[in-house]
């Protein structure tokens, strides 16, 4: 019994530290995006991933509350007061905004999955769980509107853009496999309904992306490569850099309210 | 038909609570908080304002966040806080409530047609019905962005009188 609470507890965690680390990447942004609108909308799109986090984050400090009493962690503390190695996101969610091309093919291959996960994740068996997926659904819709509209312009668009958004995917792809791996935790958790096979997503997501690229002119990178190991916390250089930027003013000023 | 005035069942249900309730003084109390971004707006016509019930001499009021970053969330309660705590309830307990996820669909037929008259053109009830300009009223306006100044508006600009204005997204 205690060990599926703490398989809960990882998921949860996990799913919040994906939301949480796309978000701070996307908010890298803000004031440099290439003109007002779109500094808007990717500030927004941030706002909404950290929003996804708290909620995960809020729903992991309640488990632990239930399990540790008085010990357990408040959300920000899980947010802001863990090491490289105890943060489980995707890897794919860490790696640099790049330039404008990789920030949007990256957006644009999580968003057209986070869909096909939530889609399945609003009839977990855990009623949080399905209710958070029930807000974070509506939003993704209007994230992968965005996003694949700037596949279209960009890899349609000028030899420079189609030549950018050919070298962002080309460097992002081997990432992608990992958004099909299930961690232990996750396979645990699997049989009471309660979280989601990814694996069973892939032939989607495939279809959905393929034919978005080629609408787009862009080539559909070859399966060269392949990098796992976020779930695990083993993840890549840039995550050590993200959380000292993030986690600053907490590690220096501790329980600092805004 | 198009004129039988239909609301949404998230509403009904909230009307009725509402109608319902033992604490009638505690609504019309709380009508006085608005949208922190939109301040012509009650809670309650926004949709997030779910219910209210008073247990042990503590009034719980329950709401629903509208986007799930909204930084406008915190002010609200603090706001509902400051009211009751105003008016002599000494003890108040806020909870949030995630499902039924919030939805465009909970604003009130008042609540509209005050973003109307405050320059935010609300969303659009059925799908197809065209975004009008809410100075002139034209139906002919154009997206210039789906993210505008906060979460929950798009960027619009009439091509009639040249405006640009925000619009309430559907949720």
């Amino acid at each position: 019994m205690k060990d599926k609470q703490d398989d809960l507890i990882n998921y949860v965690i996990a799913l919040g530290d994906d939301s949480l680390i796309l978000g701070q990447r996307l908010s890298e942004w803000c004031y440099h995006a290439p003109f007002l609108e779109e500094d808007l909308a990717l500030a927004n799109v941030a706002l909404d991933f950290i929003g996804r986090a708290q909620m995960f984050y809020e729903y992991a400090s309640q488990l632990e509350t239930r399990v540790l009493k008085e010990n357990a962690r408040s959300a920000d503390q899980i947010a802001f007061l863990r090491d490289t190695r105890d943060y489980r996101n995707l890897l794919i969610v860490e790696l640099p905004i790049g330039d404008f091309a990789f920030t949007m093919a990256r957006q644009f291959t999580v968003d057209v999955f986070n869909q096909l996960y939530l889609q399945q994740l609003v009839n977990s068996t855990d009623s949080t769980l399905a209710a958070i997926a029930g807000k974070a659904i509506k939003e993704t819709d209007y994230h992968l509107r965005r996003s694949q509209e700037w596949m279209l312009r960009l890899g349609d668009g000028t030899d420079e853009s189609h030549q950018r958004m050919e070298k962002a995917l080309k460097e992002l792809w081997g990432y992608t496999a990992e958004l099909f791996t299930m961690s232990a935790y996750e396979t645990a958790l699997l049989r009471d309904g309660i979280s989601i096979d990814r694996t069973a997503l892939c032939s989607d997501w495939r279809k959905i992306v393929t034919e978005l690229l080629q609408q787009a002119t862009l080539k559909v990178p070859s399966d060269e490569w392949q990098v796992t190991g976020g779930r695990e916390g083993l993840h890549t250089e840039h995550q050590g850099d993200i959380l000292a930027k993030m986690q600053y003013l907490q590690r220096t000023y501790p329980g600092l309210e805004w | 038909m198009d004129s039988i005035p239909v609301i949404s069942e998230p509403l009904a249900e909230r009307m009725a609570r509402r109608r319902d309730s033992a604490y009638p003084a505690l609504w019309d109390l709380l009508d006085q908080v608005k949208d922190p971004e939109i301040p012509v707006l009650s809670l309650w016509d926004l949709g997030v304002l779910q219910d209210i019930v008073v247990a042990d001499q503590t009034v719980l009021v329950t709401i629903t966040p509208t986007y799930s970053g909204c930084p406008a969330l915190r002010e609200m309660q603090q706001d509902i806080d400051s009211v009751l705590i105003a008016a002599g309830y000494a003890k108040v307990e806020i909870a949030t409530q995630l499902a039924p996820a919030w939805s465009t669909e909970m604003i009130s037929e008042k609540g509209r047609q005050q973003l109307l008259d405050y320059g935010i053109a609300p969303p659009v009830s059925r799908r197809g019905q065209p975004i009008c300009c809410p100075r002139c009223a034209s139906p002919k306006t154009q997206l210039i962005s789906q993210f505008g100044s906060t979460a929950c508006k798009a960027l619009y600009c009439c091509e009639h009188c040249a405006e640009p204005f925000d619009y309430f997204k559907c949720l």
